[in-house]
């Protein structure tokens, strides 16, 4: 992809904005990158808007009315490579965890007027309406990991990407182990890596927003949370956040939630 | 092509340059504004019904998720209205670090605003991209500057987007004095570009308007408003936070997600850096009131369109009290105050970038949240939005078609709307049409 700028869209879709926000947060490099792409579709940044077809589409955000159904299928046929950024994208993210309730309990829990209210009865990760080429995770995604990504593809690499254990970031950085020293509930080693072992680094178990890592064991994890001595309900809720709808994590919020 | 009709349409489907996703539909008739429709269509996220059943300890990094702008603001109010119901009372040295990384978030958010999001329109260029390439310098400048604004919250939470070191009582563990102080290192340039920034704005040329309005922040008369405060507004009201729902009303609009809030004596009004500058202006820093009395912008400001001069003015301002806080920053120690769990309802407001951001929560004895309710600026700021684009009509007569729709973008964008925030959803009572 030598000569002619790479052409990048952004999409939003069910979401809070911080995902496409690390572009703009790129600061520094925001105006070198701007030389060899072009955001041809980016309405948080640019009232301009450029026709497909894109190199490189980043989706933002969970499908979760009708609307957004129809436009990832559009961004989809629009995109050479399609790349689901953030947690919401790849595993529906906070809102998500709608999916365990009925959603005409929660638009008559909120609403006066449910019925002016359009939803899907759930909030989902893009893979479940396209075909997704490539996942970066977080809530938020990574900076470094989104520039990485993009300078990949610039130099006509298949980008690589890491799925190691938060735990192998941790020890790497040489945080203390908060499992181990203060016996505190942790999701590291079944969470990917990613983020910079923070959540460990201020003294906190990690809360999982980026996901399941490669062949994670969260059974086994909420086994050590037991001996740790979380209650039932307290581990269903460990795992029952940012990413709690992925298909690895949502395991143990049932059981342990005691949903079906 | 000729100029705009005395009878127009003007439909914006998709606002660029917001967080969020909104459009706008006006109708003119006659030379006057017939109706006007600011549409949200965010999807709804249902955020207060998420929150129930779930320990108090989850609401900051929970509610931090409606905003990726701005995090901090929904980490603060939340951690405020949760140490009310516990009885906690944080010491000085963690009301200081708050205050720190929540001037890190006003600085980062507004000059992503002002520089990226909303300066382009007043000079007539589609994306800050496109300005970079007649005005590199200032582009250049206020990404240094909101790089910095970010890298104090990088410091003090983990990340800019969704800190993690914030919590009900304080922080889970305090930056270093000897990490923090490194920001100081650049804080001279950071003052002299915040201050470049400002006479940027200064010299943008500004839509002639003047029209009033009614608006509202919090003010403590101690130090420019972000923590703490009663709610005061322009038309005299002065009350607690505890107070809010009592002074204000809701509406459901079928066009939108978001709800709409008016002041029950007064209706519309604005919130944000206009109000707080309007209420607040004697407690910016000296130097940044000199230079904005010497360009003649006492309060009260009279155009919504000069908020951007407001929002500079609290840029500079922040790095000026940064460089101060920092200075004397001792680590709290411990780094936060812990409380048996127990039964209450508290309310808090905050200041965010944006303007007041109001949460109540009602905990069971077991500290679950069992009620919660949210907020935004944004939807305090919805009314005034359409308000202010039926008084610009005036204005868009004559323009072409394209040029009238970028002005009214231009006027959604004086509010620097969050229409992620506004969207986050929650209960209410009223209204139809």
């Amino acid at each position: 992809m030598k000569g002619k700028k790479v052409k990048i869209a952004v999409y939003k879709f069910s979401s809070c904005d911080g995902c496409q926000l690390q572009f703009l947060n790129m600061e520094e490099e925001l105006l070198d990158l701007a030389e060899r792409v072009e955001f041809s579709y980016f309405l948080e940044a640019n009232r301009e808007v450029k026709p497909g077809p894109y190199d490189i589409a980043f989706v933002e955000g969970s499908i979760s009315t009708p609307h957004e159904e129809e436009l990832i299928k559009q961004a989809r046929k629009d995109s050479k490579i399609l790349v689901a950024i953030g947690a919401c994208a790849t595993a529906g993210g906070i809102q998500a965890l709608r999916n365990w309730g009925k959603l005409s309990e929660f638009k008559e829990a909120v609403y006066p007027n449910p019925e002016w209210i359009e939803a899907l009865d759930k909030a989902h990760p893009i893979s479940d309406y396209v075909k997704v080429d490539y996942e970066l995770r977080g809530c938020p995604v990574s900076k470094e990991r989104l520039l990485s990504f993009v300078k990949q593809v610039l130099l006509g690499k298949k980008p690589y990407l890491r799925r190691d254990s938060l735990c192998m970031e941790c020890k790497r950085k040489g945080n203390v182990c908060v499992v181990v020293a203060y016996g505190l509930p942790c999701l590291g080693s079944v969470t990917q890596e990613g983020c910079g072992a923070l959540c460990p680094a201020f003294g906190r178990g990690c809360y999982g927003c980026f996901g399941p890592s490669q062949d994670p064991q969260p059974l086994r994890l909420a086994a050590v949370f037991e001996n740790l001595g979380l209650s039932e309900e307290e581990i269903s809720l460990k795992f029952k956040t940012f990413t709690g709808w992925s298909e690895s994590f949502r395991k143990v919020v049932n059981r342990y939630g005691r949903i079906r | 092509m000729a100029g705009l009709g005395k009878e127009m349409e003007i439909r914006v489907d998709q606002l660029a340059r917001v967080e969020g996703e909104g459009g706008v539909y006006l109708k003119i008739k006659d030379g006057r504004a017939e109706y006007v429709e600011v549409s949200i269509f965010e999807p709804p996220r249902f955020f207060e019904v998420i929150l129930k059943g779930r320990p108090y300890l989850d609401a900051p990094d929970i509610t931090a998720r409606i905003c990726g702008i701005c995090p901090l603001a929904y980490i603060m109010s939340s951690a405020r209205a949760m140490e009310k119901i516990l009885g906690i009372e944080v010491p000085n040295e963690i009301y200081r670090l708050r205050r720190i990384a929540y001037l890190g978030e006003w600085i980062e958010s507004h000059v992503l605003h002002i520089a990226l999001l909303h300066a382009p329109d007043f000079l007539g260029f589609q994306s800050a991209l496109h300005m970079a390439e007649k005005h590199p310098d200032i582009v250049k400048d206020s990404l240094s500057l909101k790089a910095w604004g970010n890298q104090v919250i990088e410091l003090v939470g983990g990340r800019p987007v969704h800190p993690v070191a914030f919590r009900v009582g304080g922080v889970y563990s305090a930056v270093s004095r000897h990490r923090l102080l490194q920001l100081l290192k650049k804080v001279e340039v950071m003052k002299r570009k915040a201050r470049k920034l400002l006479d940027f704005v200064l010299s943008l040329p500004i839509p002639d308007v003047k029209y009033t309005m009614n608006y509202a922040s919090l003010r403590n008369g101690v130090r420019y408003p972000i923590l703490e405060g009663k709610v005061v507004t322009s038309n005299g009201l002065v009350f607690d936070e505890e107070e809010f729902e009592k002074y204000v009303m809701t509406e459901q609009m079928k066009y939108s997600t978001s709800l709409r809030y008016k002041l029950k004596e007064g209706g519309a009004y604005i919130v944000g850096p206009f109000a707080r500058y309007n209420l607040n202006f004697d407690l910016l820093m000296p130097e940044v009131k000199d230079i904005l009395k010497e360009a003649g912008y006492e309060p009260p400001l009279k155009n919504t369109y000069q908020s951007i001069i407001a929002r500079a003015a609290e840029v500079y301002h922040s790095v000026i009290e940064l460089e101060d806080l920092i200075a004397t920053y001792k680590e709290p120690d411990p780094p936060y105050i812990d409380a048996e769990p127990r039964e209450g309802e508290a309310a808090a407001i905050t200041e965010a970038p944006r303007g007041m951001l109001y949460h109540r929560y009602r905990l069971n004895n077991e500290g679950k949240i069992v009620y919660a309710n949210i907020v935004a600026p944004t939807c305090q700021n919805y009314a005034a939005m359409e308000e202010d684009i039926k008084k610009i009509v005036p204005l868009l007569l004559g323009r072409s078609e394209e040029d009238a729709k970028w002005l009214v973008e231009q006027t959604i964008r004086n509010y620097d709307p969050c229409i992620s925030c506004s969207v986050h959803t929650l209960r209410i009572k009223i209204i139809k049409e």
